[in-house]
Protein backbone atom coordinates (compact mmCIF):
# COMPACT_ATOMS: atom_id res chain seq x y z
CA UNK A 1 0.00 0.00 0.00
CA UNK A 2 1.08 3.53 -0.62
CA UNK A 3 1.97 5.28 2.62
CA UNK A 4 1.77 9.13 2.46
CA UNK A 5 3.10 11.52 4.68
CA UNK A 6 1.87 14.81 5.93
CA UNK A 7 5.08 16.39 4.31
CA UNK A 8 4.33 14.96 0.80
CA UNK A 9 0.72 16.20 0.94
CA UNK A 10 1.74 20.11 1.38
CA UNK A 11 5.74 20.22 -0.28
CA UNK A 12 7.81 19.41 -2.98
CA UNK A 13 11.21 17.80 -1.71
CA UNK A 14 13.68 18.96 -3.40
CA UNK A 15 16.07 16.57 -5.20
CA UNK A 16 19.46 16.09 -3.45
CA UNK A 17 22.54 16.98 -5.05
CA UNK A 18 24.98 14.25 -4.10
CA UNK A 19 28.25 15.25 -3.17
CA UNK A 20 31.33 14.26 -5.82
CA UNK A 21 33.88 11.80 -4.15
CA UNK A 22 36.77 13.53 -2.45
CA UNK A 23 34.43 15.86 -1.02
CA UNK A 24 32.78 14.31 1.51
CA UNK A 25 32.78 16.43 4.18
CA UNK A 26 30.93 19.13 2.38
CA UNK A 27 27.63 18.78 0.81
CA UNK A 28 26.78 19.91 -1.96
CA UNK A 29 23.07 19.57 -1.64
CA UNK A 30 20.93 20.48 0.70
CA UNK A 31 17.23 18.97 1.74
CA UNK A 32 14.94 21.71 2.36
CA UNK A 33 12.66 21.10 4.76
CA UNK A 34 9.63 22.71 4.37
CA UNK A 35 7.20 24.00 7.62
CA UNK A 36 3.92 22.97 8.98
CA UNK A 37 1.49 24.64 10.91
CA UNK A 38 1.69 24.89 14.85
CA UNK A 39 -1.73 24.17 15.18
CA UNK A 40 -4.39 21.83 14.44
CA UNK A 41 -7.31 24.05 12.99
CA UNK A 42 -10.27 22.86 14.72
CA UNK A 43 -8.11 22.15 17.65
CA UNK A 44 -9.26 25.74 19.71
CA UNK A 45 -12.52 25.46 19.10
CA UNK A 46 -15.57 23.72 21.60
CA UNK A 47 -15.28 20.54 19.87
CA UNK A 48 -15.25 21.77 16.53
CA UNK A 49 -18.15 22.82 14.59
CA UNK A 50 -20.44 19.82 14.50
CA UNK A 51 -23.21 19.36 11.38
CA UNK A 52 -26.31 17.58 12.04
CA UNK A 53 -26.13 13.99 11.46
CA UNK A 54 -26.07 12.25 8.34
CA UNK A 55 -28.28 9.51 7.54
CA UNK A 56 -30.64 7.96 10.02
CA UNK A 57 -30.92 11.41 11.89
CA UNK A 58 -34.03 10.70 14.64
CA UNK A 59 -32.47 7.13 15.16
CA UNK A 60 -35.21 5.28 14.60
CA UNK A 61 -36.09 2.48 12.78
CA UNK A 62 -38.66 1.90 10.97
CA UNK A 63 -40.63 -0.80 13.24
CA UNK A 64 -40.19 1.64 16.36
CA UNK A 65 -43.55 3.17 16.75
CA UNK A 66 -45.51 2.69 20.27
CA UNK A 67 -46.00 0.00 22.98
CA UNK A 68 -46.18 -3.52 21.46
CA UNK A 69 -44.05 -6.61 21.90
CA UNK A 70 -40.52 -6.52 20.85
CA UNK A 71 -39.42 -7.25 17.19
CA UNK A 72 -36.97 -10.02 17.67
CA UNK A 73 -34.37 -10.34 15.21
CA UNK A 74 -33.80 -14.34 13.56
CA UNK A 75 -30.71 -14.03 15.30
CA UNK A 76 -32.83 -13.32 18.59
CA UNK A 77 -31.86 -9.88 19.29
CA UNK A 78 -34.19 -6.73 19.80
CA UNK A 79 -33.33 -3.90 18.07
CA UNK A 80 -32.77 -0.74 19.98
CA UNK A 81 -35.29 2.34 20.24
CA UNK A 82 -34.37 5.97 19.15
CA UNK A 83 -32.58 7.33 22.36
CA UNK A 84 -34.38 9.22 24.90
CA UNK A 85 -34.54 13.36 24.66
CA UNK A 86 -35.95 15.64 27.29
CA UNK A 87 -36.26 13.54 30.14
CA UNK A 88 -34.62 14.13 33.51
CA UNK A 89 -32.40 11.63 34.39
CA UNK A 90 -32.30 10.05 38.05
CA UNK A 91 -29.05 8.16 39.43
CA UNK A 92 -30.44 7.67 42.97
CA UNK A 93 -33.53 6.01 42.77
CA UNK A 94 -32.02 2.73 41.12
CA UNK A 95 -28.52 2.85 43.01
CA UNK A 96 -29.25 -0.60 45.37
CA UNK A 97 -30.62 -2.27 41.67
CA UNK A 98 -26.64 -2.50 40.09
CA UNK A 99 -26.41 -5.60 38.48
CA UNK A 100 -22.63 -7.48 38.56
CA UNK A 101 -21.83 -9.73 36.12
CA UNK A 102 -18.53 -12.31 36.02
CA UNK A 103 -15.52 -11.85 34.38
CA UNK A 104 -15.76 -11.44 30.20
CA UNK A 105 -19.41 -12.56 30.82
CA UNK A 106 -22.73 -10.77 29.78
CA UNK A 107 -25.28 -12.89 31.15
CA UNK A 108 -27.31 -11.98 34.08
CA UNK A 109 -26.61 -14.39 37.04
CA UNK A 110 -29.71 -16.26 38.95
CA UNK A 111 -28.46 -14.07 42.08
CA UNK A 112 -29.13 -10.72 40.38
CA UNK A 113 -32.30 -10.96 38.78
CA UNK A 114 -34.63 -9.89 41.49
CA UNK A 115 -32.50 -6.32 41.07
CA UNK A 116 -33.85 -6.12 37.77
CA UNK A 117 -37.21 -7.41 38.51
CA UNK A 118 -37.72 -4.42 41.13
CA UNK A 119 -36.68 -1.92 37.78
CA UNK A 120 -39.19 -3.43 35.82
CA UNK A 121 -41.78 -3.26 39.09
CA UNK A 122 -41.34 0.57 39.01
CA UNK A 123 -41.53 0.62 35.11
CA UNK A 124 -45.27 -0.98 35.41
CA UNK A 125 -46.51 1.28 37.84
CA UNK A 126 -45.27 4.45 36.42
CA UNK A 127 -45.86 3.73 32.60
CA UNK A 128 -44.63 7.80 31.82
CA UNK A 129 -40.76 6.82 33.30
CA UNK A 130 -37.85 4.78 30.76
CA UNK A 131 -34.67 3.51 31.79
CA UNK A 132 -31.18 3.68 30.64
CA UNK A 133 -28.48 0.99 31.55
CA UNK A 134 -24.86 1.62 31.36
CA UNK A 135 -23.28 -1.36 30.88
CA UNK A 136 -19.51 -0.48 32.27
CA UNK A 137 -16.10 -3.74 32.57
CA UNK A 138 -13.50 -4.17 34.73
CA UNK A 139 -9.55 -3.55 33.45
CA UNK A 140 -8.97 -6.73 32.15
CA UNK A 141 -9.96 -6.67 28.84
CA UNK A 142 -8.76 -4.77 25.68
CA UNK A 143 -10.18 -1.37 25.40
CA UNK A 144 -12.67 -1.84 22.57
CA UNK A 145 -13.35 -5.09 23.40
CA UNK A 146 -15.10 -3.80 26.67
CA UNK A 147 -16.65 -1.56 24.94
CA UNK A 148 -18.46 -3.76 23.09
CA UNK A 149 -18.96 -6.43 26.22
CA UNK A 150 -20.15 -3.44 28.06
CA UNK A 151 -22.98 -2.75 24.95
CA UNK A 152 -23.35 -6.83 25.48
CA UNK A 153 -24.31 -6.51 29.16
CA UNK A 154 -26.51 -3.68 29.24
CA UNK A 155 -28.30 -5.31 26.29
CA UNK A 156 -28.93 -8.40 28.14
CA UNK A 157 -30.53 -6.49 31.26
CA UNK A 158 -32.76 -4.99 28.64
CA UNK A 159 -33.76 -8.20 27.02
CA UNK A 160 -34.86 -9.46 31.14
CA UNK A 161 -36.58 -6.30 31.25
CA UNK A 162 -38.07 -6.74 27.83
CA UNK A 163 -39.06 -10.80 28.75
CA UNK A 164 -40.74 -9.28 32.45
CA UNK A 165 -42.75 -7.38 30.16
CA UNK A 166 -41.42 -3.97 30.01
CA UNK A 167 -41.47 -2.65 26.05
CA UNK A 168 -37.74 -2.08 24.66
CA UNK A 169 -39.13 1.25 23.61
CA UNK A 170 -38.62 2.44 26.84
CA UNK A 171 -34.76 1.30 27.49
CA UNK A 172 -32.10 2.57 26.56
CA UNK A 173 -28.79 1.20 26.28
CA UNK A 174 -24.84 2.99 27.03
CA UNK A 175 -20.89 1.29 26.83
CA UNK A 176 -18.59 2.51 29.00
CA UNK A 177 -16.30 0.15 28.41
CA UNK A 178 -13.49 0.19 31.21
CA UNK A 179 -13.72 4.20 31.25
CA UNK A 180 -15.72 4.80 34.18
CA UNK A 181 -14.55 2.56 36.90
CA UNK A 182 -16.67 2.40 40.27
CA UNK A 183 -14.01 1.35 42.33
CA UNK A 184 -10.47 2.08 41.46
CA UNK A 185 -8.04 -0.44 41.96
CA UNK A 186 -6.44 -3.53 40.23
CA UNK A 187 -7.81 -6.68 42.54
CA UNK A 188 -10.43 -9.16 42.03
CA UNK A 189 -12.52 -7.13 44.61
CA UNK A 190 -12.19 -3.88 42.50
CA UNK A 191 -12.69 -5.82 38.96
CA UNK A 192 -15.48 -7.01 40.43
CA UNK A 193 -17.46 -4.04 41.65
CA UNK A 194 -16.68 -2.88 38.31
CA UNK A 195 -18.41 -5.19 36.22
CA UNK A 196 -21.66 -3.78 36.34
CA UNK A 197 -24.89 -2.82 34.72
CA UNK A 198 -26.11 0.63 36.24
CA UNK A 199 -30.11 1.69 35.97
CA UNK A 200 -30.66 5.38 35.25
CA UNK A 201 -33.99 6.20 35.69
CA UNK A 202 -35.25 8.95 33.20
CA UNK A 203 -38.39 10.89 34.03
CA UNK A 204 -40.46 13.31 31.71
CA UNK A 205 -39.71 16.57 32.71
CA UNK A 206 -42.37 18.66 34.50
CA UNK B 1 28.41 -9.51 15.45
CA UNK B 2 28.78 -11.04 11.76
CA UNK B 3 26.47 -9.51 9.44
CA UNK B 4 26.39 -9.76 5.80
CA UNK B 5 26.79 -6.13 3.99
CA UNK B 6 24.64 -6.78 1.16
CA UNK B 7 21.47 -6.76 3.25
CA UNK B 8 21.84 -3.30 4.71
CA UNK B 9 22.76 -1.62 1.14
CA UNK B 10 20.49 0.01 -0.82
CA UNK B 11 20.77 -1.45 -4.20
CA UNK B 12 21.76 1.00 -6.19
CA UNK B 13 25.34 0.29 -5.47
CA UNK B 14 26.04 -3.27 -6.00
CA UNK B 15 29.06 -3.05 -7.87
CA UNK B 16 30.80 -0.65 -4.69
CA UNK B 17 29.66 -3.76 -2.83
CA UNK B 18 30.68 -6.82 -4.42
CA UNK B 19 34.27 -4.84 -4.54
CA UNK B 20 34.28 -3.94 -0.67
CA UNK B 21 32.97 -7.52 0.63
CA UNK B 22 36.44 -9.13 -0.45
CA UNK B 23 37.59 -11.84 1.66
CA UNK B 24 34.60 -11.43 4.39
CA UNK B 25 31.62 -12.98 2.08
CA UNK B 26 32.66 -16.70 2.65
CA UNK B 27 31.82 -16.22 6.64
CA UNK B 28 29.28 -13.45 6.77
CA UNK B 29 27.14 -16.11 4.35
CA UNK B 30 26.41 -18.06 7.89
CA UNK B 31 24.32 -15.48 9.51
CA UNK B 32 21.99 -14.51 6.62
CA UNK B 33 18.76 -16.61 8.22
CA UNK B 34 19.62 -14.39 11.92
CA UNK B 35 20.22 -10.90 10.28
CA UNK B 36 16.47 -9.87 10.13
CA UNK B 37 15.84 -10.20 13.89
CA UNK B 38 19.90 -8.90 14.72
CA UNK B 39 20.29 -5.32 15.95
CA UNK B 40 22.59 -3.42 13.52
CA UNK B 41 25.52 -2.24 15.35
CA UNK B 42 26.20 1.75 14.47
CA UNK B 43 27.79 4.61 15.88
CA UNK B 44 27.13 8.30 15.91
CA UNK B 45 30.12 10.92 15.34
CA UNK B 46 29.62 14.54 15.78
CA UNK B 47 25.97 14.89 17.42
CA UNK B 48 25.14 16.90 19.99
CA UNK B 49 21.89 17.35 22.47
CA UNK B 50 18.62 16.89 21.01
CA UNK B 51 20.40 15.77 17.46
CA UNK B 52 21.92 12.83 18.46
CA UNK B 53 19.07 11.87 20.57
CA UNK B 54 16.85 12.31 18.16
CA UNK B 55 18.79 10.12 16.01
CA UNK B 56 19.65 7.84 18.31
CA UNK B 57 16.25 6.80 18.86
CA UNK B 58 14.50 7.11 15.31
CA UNK B 59 17.58 4.25 14.62
CA UNK B 60 16.92 1.96 17.32
CA UNK B 61 13.10 2.21 16.64
CA UNK B 62 14.43 1.29 13.18
CA UNK B 63 16.35 -2.23 14.43
CA UNK B 64 19.60 -0.28 14.91
CA UNK B 65 21.76 -0.58 18.57
CA UNK B 66 23.78 2.63 18.81
CA UNK B 67 28.09 1.37 19.83
CA UNK B 68 31.00 2.72 20.21
CA UNK B 69 32.91 3.66 16.95
CA UNK B 70 35.57 0.31 17.56
CA UNK B 71 32.10 -2.52 17.43
CA UNK B 72 30.45 -0.45 14.89
CA UNK B 73 29.54 -2.31 11.34
CA UNK B 74 28.46 1.72 9.89
CA UNK B 75 29.86 5.07 11.31
CA UNK B 76 27.23 8.41 10.67
CA UNK B 77 29.64 11.30 11.01
CA UNK B 78 27.99 14.64 10.95
CA UNK B 79 27.61 18.04 12.93
CA UNK B 80 24.45 19.74 13.89
CA UNK B 81 25.95 23.02 15.09
CA UNK B 82 23.70 25.41 12.16
CA UNK B 83 22.05 22.93 9.91
CA UNK B 84 22.22 19.07 10.54
CA UNK B 85 24.50 17.38 8.60
CA UNK B 86 25.80 13.72 7.67
CA UNK B 87 27.13 10.59 5.98
CA UNK B 88 27.68 7.05 6.56
CA UNK B 89 30.69 4.39 5.96
CA UNK B 90 30.84 0.91 6.43
CA UNK B 91 33.78 0.86 8.71
CA UNK B 92 34.35 -3.01 8.19
CA UNK B 93 34.16 -2.75 4.12
CA UNK B 94 35.77 0.68 3.96
CA UNK B 95 33.10 1.41 1.72
CA UNK B 96 30.95 4.70 1.64
CA UNK B 97 27.37 3.95 2.02
CA UNK B 98 25.82 7.52 2.13
CA UNK B 99 27.18 10.30 0.34
CA UNK B 100 26.99 13.74 2.95
CA UNK B 101 23.87 15.08 3.17
CA UNK B 102 22.49 18.56 5.08
CA UNK B 103 19.13 19.77 5.75
CA UNK B 104 17.90 23.01 5.83
CA UNK B 105 14.60 24.69 7.55
CA UNK B 106 12.66 23.04 10.19
CA UNK B 107 13.79 22.73 13.82
CA UNK B 108 16.99 20.44 14.33
CA UNK B 109 14.68 17.97 15.68
CA UNK B 110 13.01 18.11 12.39
CA UNK B 111 16.41 18.11 10.58
CA UNK B 112 17.69 14.81 12.17
CA UNK B 113 14.13 12.99 11.67
CA UNK B 114 14.90 13.70 7.68
CA UNK B 115 19.00 12.75 8.26
CA UNK B 116 17.48 9.13 10.44
CA UNK B 117 15.00 8.76 7.48
CA UNK B 118 17.85 9.32 4.93
CA UNK B 119 20.13 6.70 6.70
CA UNK B 120 17.79 4.13 7.29
CA UNK B 121 16.60 4.11 3.56
CA UNK B 122 20.72 4.17 2.38
CA UNK B 123 20.89 0.85 4.83
CA UNK B 124 17.92 -1.27 4.67
CA UNK B 125 16.50 -0.02 0.75
CA UNK B 126 13.35 0.65 2.75
CA UNK B 127 11.47 4.25 3.34
CA UNK B 128 12.14 5.12 7.07
CA UNK B 129 9.13 6.50 9.63
CA UNK B 130 10.49 9.12 11.37
CA UNK B 131 8.82 11.67 9.27
CA UNK B 132 5.02 10.00 10.06
CA UNK B 133 2.49 11.44 12.81
CA UNK B 134 0.38 9.04 15.24
CA UNK B 135 -3.11 9.95 16.81
CA UNK B 136 -4.07 8.45 20.28
CA UNK B 137 -6.71 8.14 23.16
CA UNK B 138 -4.79 10.94 25.95
CA UNK B 139 -6.18 11.18 29.74
CA UNK B 140 -6.68 15.06 30.78
CA UNK B 141 -7.81 14.77 33.93
CA UNK B 142 -11.21 12.67 34.50
CA UNK B 143 -11.88 13.33 30.87
CA UNK B 144 -10.01 12.25 27.48
CA UNK B 145 -9.41 13.62 24.34
CA UNK B 146 -7.63 12.54 20.92
CA UNK B 147 -4.06 14.04 20.11
CA UNK B 148 -2.26 13.81 17.12
CA UNK B 149 2.01 14.11 17.58
CA UNK B 150 5.04 12.88 15.71
CA UNK B 151 5.24 8.88 15.98
CA UNK B 152 8.14 9.61 18.94
CA UNK B 153 5.36 11.57 20.75
CA UNK B 154 6.77 14.67 20.35
CA UNK B 155 4.20 17.65 19.29
CA UNK B 156 1.56 16.67 20.96
CA UNK B 157 -1.48 18.51 19.77
CA UNK B 158 -5.05 17.81 20.74
CA UNK B 159 -7.27 17.66 18.50
CA UNK B 160 -10.95 17.20 20.72
CA UNK B 161 -12.05 19.51 23.22
CA UNK B 162 -14.89 17.41 24.15
CA UNK B 163 -14.07 17.07 28.34
CA UNK B 164 -15.62 13.86 27.87
CA UNK B 165 -14.71 10.58 26.91
CA UNK B 166 -13.31 9.68 23.52
CA UNK B 167 -12.07 6.52 21.85
CA UNK B 168 -10.59 4.52 18.63
CA UNK B 169 -9.25 7.34 17.19
CA UNK B 170 -8.21 6.16 13.18
CA UNK B 171 -6.94 7.93 10.06
CA UNK B 172 -8.22 8.12 6.83
CA UNK B 173 -5.50 6.68 4.26
CA UNK B 174 -3.04 9.89 2.84
CA UNK B 175 -5.36 12.49 4.19
CA UNK B 176 -5.60 14.55 7.18
CA UNK B 177 -8.73 13.17 8.18
CA UNK B 178 -9.91 11.69 11.91
CA UNK B 179 -12.41 9.54 12.46
CA UNK B 180 -13.18 8.88 16.17
CA UNK B 181 -15.66 8.19 18.80
CA UNK B 182 -16.78 10.82 21.32
CA UNK B 183 -19.27 10.56 24.02
CA UNK B 184 -19.85 14.58 23.40
CA UNK B 185 -23.82 13.56 22.78
CA UNK B 186 -23.76 11.59 26.32
CA UNK B 187 -23.70 8.47 24.19
CA UNK B 188 -20.60 6.81 21.98
CA UNK B 189 -20.95 8.50 18.33
CA UNK B 190 -18.73 8.22 15.53
CA UNK B 191 -17.68 11.52 14.21
CA UNK B 192 -15.24 12.74 11.41
CA UNK B 193 -12.93 15.41 11.65
CA UNK B 194 -10.88 16.89 8.54
CA UNK B 195 -8.05 18.20 10.54
CA UNK B 196 -6.88 20.93 7.80
CA UNK B 197 -10.19 22.42 8.12
CA UNK B 198 -11.08 22.03 11.46
CA UNK B 199 -14.93 20.80 10.18
CA UNK B 200 -15.86 18.19 12.22
CA UNK B 201 -19.43 15.97 11.22
CA UNK B 202 -21.17 13.37 13.46
CA UNK B 203 -20.74 9.98 10.93
CA UNK B 204 -22.34 7.59 13.44
CA UNK B 205 -25.16 8.31 15.63
CA UNK B 206 -27.35 5.37 16.02
CA UNK B 207 -29.22 4.21 18.92
CA UNK B 208 -26.91 2.22 21.32
CA UNK B 209 -23.09 1.58 20.41
CA UNK B 210 -20.99 3.78 17.92
CA UNK B 211 -17.41 3.05 17.80
CA UNK B 212 -14.37 1.41 16.31
CA UNK B 213 -13.90 3.24 13.17
CA UNK B 214 -11.97 1.87 10.72
CA UNK B 215 -11.49 3.80 7.15
CA UNK B 216 -10.68 1.30 4.05
CA UNK B 217 -7.39 1.68 2.48
CA UNK B 218 -8.57 3.30 -0.77
CA UNK B 219 -10.75 6.33 1.67
CA UNK B 220 -14.28 5.11 -0.02
CA UNK B 221 -15.79 2.91 3.29
CA UNK B 222 -16.14 2.80 7.00
CA UNK B 223 -15.88 -0.34 8.90
CA UNK B 224 -17.75 0.33 12.33
CA UNK B 225 -19.29 -1.65 15.68
CA UNK B 226 -22.84 -0.90 16.01
CA UNK B 227 -25.52 -2.01 18.32
CA UNK B 228 -28.39 -0.74 16.94
CA UNK B 229 -30.12 -4.26 16.22
CA UNK B 230 -29.65 -5.45 19.89
CA UNK B 231 -26.04 -6.66 19.91
CA UNK B 232 -22.75 -5.32 18.60
CA UNK B 233 -22.02 -6.48 15.11
CA UNK B 234 -19.93 -5.54 12.31
CA UNK B 235 -21.20 -2.86 9.93
CA UNK B 236 -19.97 -1.14 6.34
CA UNK B 237 -21.03 1.80 4.95
CA UNK B 238 -19.16 4.56 2.18
CA UNK B 239 -17.53 7.47 3.43
CA UNK B 240 -20.56 9.73 3.15
CA UNK B 241 -22.47 7.48 5.73
CA UNK B 242 -24.76 5.80 2.48
CA UNK B 243 -25.40 2.65 1.95
CA UNK B 244 -25.40 0.86 5.70
CA UNK B 245 -24.61 -3.10 5.61
CA UNK B 246 -24.49 -5.26 8.26
CA UNK B 247 -22.35 -7.63 7.99
CA UNK B 248 -22.31 -9.79 11.30
CA UNK B 249 -25.60 -11.03 12.76
CA UNK B 250 -24.21 -12.81 16.08
CA UNK B 251 -25.91 -12.30 19.43
CA UNK B 252 -22.28 -11.74 21.23
CA UNK B 253 -20.13 -9.12 20.74
CA UNK B 254 -17.64 -8.39 17.46
CA UNK B 255 -15.01 -5.04 18.15
CA UNK B 256 -11.73 -3.96 15.98
CA UNK B 257 -12.27 -4.17 12.62
CA UNK B 258 -9.53 -3.45 10.06
CA UNK B 259 -9.32 -3.78 6.48
CA UNK B 260 -7.29 -6.27 4.58
CA UNK B 261 -4.72 -3.61 1.86
CA UNK B 262 -6.75 -4.67 -0.84
CA UNK B 263 -10.13 -3.27 0.90
CA UNK B 264 -11.76 -6.96 -0.25
CA UNK B 265 -11.90 -8.00 3.52
CA UNK B 266 -12.24 -7.11 7.09
CA UNK B 267 -10.68 -8.88 10.33
CA UNK B 268 -12.68 -8.69 13.26
CA UNK B 269 -12.36 -9.96 16.97
CA UNK B 270 -15.36 -11.95 17.86
CA UNK B 271 -17.27 -14.70 20.37
CA UNK B 272 -18.69 -17.38 18.34
CA UNK B 273 -20.06 -20.58 20.40
CA UNK B 274 -18.37 -18.86 23.49
CA UNK B 275 -14.76 -18.76 22.01
CA UNK B 276 -13.16 -15.95 21.24
CA UNK B 277 -11.02 -15.39 17.95
CA UNK B 278 -10.08 -13.67 15.22
CA UNK B 279 -12.46 -13.83 12.05
CA UNK B 280 -12.50 -12.63 8.57
CA UNK B 281 -15.31 -11.28 6.80
CA UNK B 282 -15.77 -10.45 3.01
CA UNK B 283 -16.03 -6.77 2.69
CA UNK B 284 -19.05 -7.03 0.58
CA UNK B 285 -20.63 -9.52 3.17
CA UNK B 286 -20.47 -13.46 3.18
CA UNK B 287 -20.16 -15.76 5.97
CA UNK B 288 -16.87 -15.42 8.61
CA UNK B 289 -14.15 -17.78 8.80
CA UNK B 290 -11.99 -17.72 11.65
CA UNK B 291 -8.60 -16.82 11.30
CA UNK B 292 -6.32 -19.35 12.97
CA UNK B 293 -3.62 -17.99 15.72
CA UNK B 294 -2.37 -21.20 16.97
CA UNK B 295 -0.64 -21.02 20.40
CA UNK B 296 -2.30 -17.75 21.91
CA UNK B 297 -5.51 -17.35 23.04
CA UNK B 298 -8.61 -14.56 23.44
CA UNK B 299 -7.48 -12.84 20.61
CA UNK B 300 -8.21 -9.23 20.04
CA UNK B 301 -7.39 -5.87 18.18
CA UNK B 302 -6.24 -7.26 15.14
CA UNK B 303 -4.44 -4.59 12.96
CA UNK B 304 -3.40 -5.95 9.14
CA UNK B 305 0.19 -5.20 8.09
CA UNK B 306 0.66 -2.42 4.88
CA UNK B 307 2.01 -5.22 2.64
CA UNK B 308 -0.94 -7.21 3.59
CA UNK B 309 1.72 -10.72 4.81
CA UNK B 310 0.95 -9.93 8.67
CA UNK B 311 -1.93 -9.49 11.38
CA UNK B 312 -0.90 -7.98 14.46
CA UNK B 313 -3.01 -8.59 17.56
CA UNK B 314 -3.50 -8.45 21.46
CA UNK B 315 -3.47 -11.84 22.87
CA UNK B 316 -4.59 -12.35 26.61
CA UNK B 317 -3.48 -14.72 28.67
CA UNK B 318 -3.60 -13.51 32.02
CA UNK B 319 -1.18 -10.31 30.82
CA UNK B 320 -1.64 -9.06 27.37
CA UNK B 321 0.46 -9.65 24.65
CA UNK B 322 1.44 -8.54 21.00
CA UNK B 323 1.21 -11.14 18.67
CA UNK B 324 2.05 -11.40 15.26
CA UNK B 325 0.16 -14.35 12.45
CA UNK B 326 0.16 -14.67 8.98
CA UNK B 327 -2.65 -13.19 7.62
CA UNK B 328 -3.55 -16.76 6.21
CA UNK B 329 -3.69 -17.84 9.51
CA UNK B 330 -1.44 -20.16 11.58
CA UNK B 331 1.38 -20.49 14.25
CA UNK B 332 0.99 -16.90 16.34
CA UNK B 333 4.12 -15.87 17.37
CA UNK B 334 3.95 -13.70 21.10
CA UNK B 335 6.48 -10.66 20.68
CA UNK B 336 5.84 -8.43 23.99
CA UNK B 337 3.40 -7.81 26.93
CA UNK B 338 1.02 -5.02 26.13
CA UNK B 339 -2.28 -4.39 23.44
CA UNK B 340 -3.88 -2.51 20.86
CA UNK B 341 -0.91 -2.31 18.40
CA UNK B 342 -0.77 -0.91 15.48
CA UNK B 343 1.28 -1.28 12.44
CA UNK B 344 3.57 1.56 10.76
CA UNK B 345 3.75 2.26 7.13
CA UNK B 346 7.26 0.23 6.77
CA UNK B 347 4.74 -3.22 8.06
CA UNK B 348 7.92 -3.57 10.07
CA UNK B 349 7.43 -0.76 13.29
CA UNK B 350 4.14 -1.58 15.12
CA UNK B 351 3.19 1.18 18.14
CA UNK B 352 1.11 -0.22 21.20
CA UNK B 353 0.04 0.35 24.59
CA UNK B 354 1.83 -0.59 27.56
CA UNK B 355 0.05 -0.71 31.02
CA UNK B 356 2.36 0.33 33.84
CA UNK B 357 1.62 0.33 37.58
CA UNK B 358 -0.87 3.26 37.30
CA UNK B 359 -0.62 4.66 34.03
CA UNK B 360 -0.79 3.33 30.36
CA UNK B 361 1.98 4.74 27.95
CA UNK B 362 2.92 4.26 24.38
CA UNK B 363 5.67 2.15 23.28
CA UNK B 364 7.60 1.59 19.67
CA UNK B 365 8.32 -2.46 18.78
CA UNK B 366 10.47 -3.41 15.86
CA UNK B 367 8.69 -6.75 15.07
CA UNK B 368 11.96 -8.58 13.66
CA UNK B 369 14.28 -7.67 16.64
CA UNK B 370 11.45 -7.23 18.95
CA UNK B 371 13.50 -3.65 20.29
CA UNK B 372 11.12 -1.49 22.60
CA UNK B 373 11.22 1.91 22.76
CA UNK B 374 8.61 3.76 24.91
CA UNK B 375 7.69 7.17 23.29
CA UNK B 376 7.48 10.59 25.04
CA UNK B 377 4.58 10.54 27.31
CA UNK B 378 2.08 12.88 28.11
CA UNK B 379 1.28 13.44 31.77
CA UNK B 380 -1.90 11.39 31.70
CA UNK B 381 -2.51 7.74 30.46
CA UNK B 382 -2.29 7.34 26.62
CA UNK B 383 -3.75 4.58 24.37
CA UNK B 384 -5.54 3.15 21.54
CA UNK B 385 -2.78 4.60 19.23
CA UNK B 386 -3.48 4.90 15.01
CA UNK B 387 -0.62 5.73 12.91
CA UNK B 388 -1.10 7.82 10.17
CA UNK B 389 -0.29 5.50 6.58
Amino acid sequence: MKSVNFFSLLVVVLALTVGVAGCKKTPKGVTSIPGLPSTVPGADQTGGPVKPPGPDQSGKLPEDSGVKPANVTPEGTIPLSARPDGMFPDREVFKQQTVYFDFDRSAVKPGEKAKIEAVAAHLKNETANKVEIEGHCDERGTEEYNRALGERRALAVREYLVNLGIAADRISTVSFGEDKAAVEGHDEAAWAKNRRGEFVLLKPKP
Amino acid sequence: MKLNPSLYLRPATPFLLALALGTFAAEEKLDITKDATHLIPVALSGYTGEAASVLRFDLEVAGFKIVGPGEAQFIVTGKNNGQVEGRVTDRINKATIMEAKAYANGSQRLQAHWLADDIVFALTGKPGIAKTKIAFKGEVGKHSEIFIADYDGHNAVAVTRDSTIVAAPCWVPGRRILYYTSYKSGYPDIYSHDLSSGERRVFSRYPGLNTSAAVSPDGKRVAMILSKNGSPDLYVCNADGSHLAQLTKTREDESSPCWSPDGTRICLAARVNERRALYLVPASGGPMTRLRTEGVLNPTEPDWSPDGKTIVFTSQMGSFNICTVPASGGVAQPLKEGEDPTWAPNSRTVIFTRRLKDKRILSLLDVPTKQVKDVIQNSGSCSQPSWAK
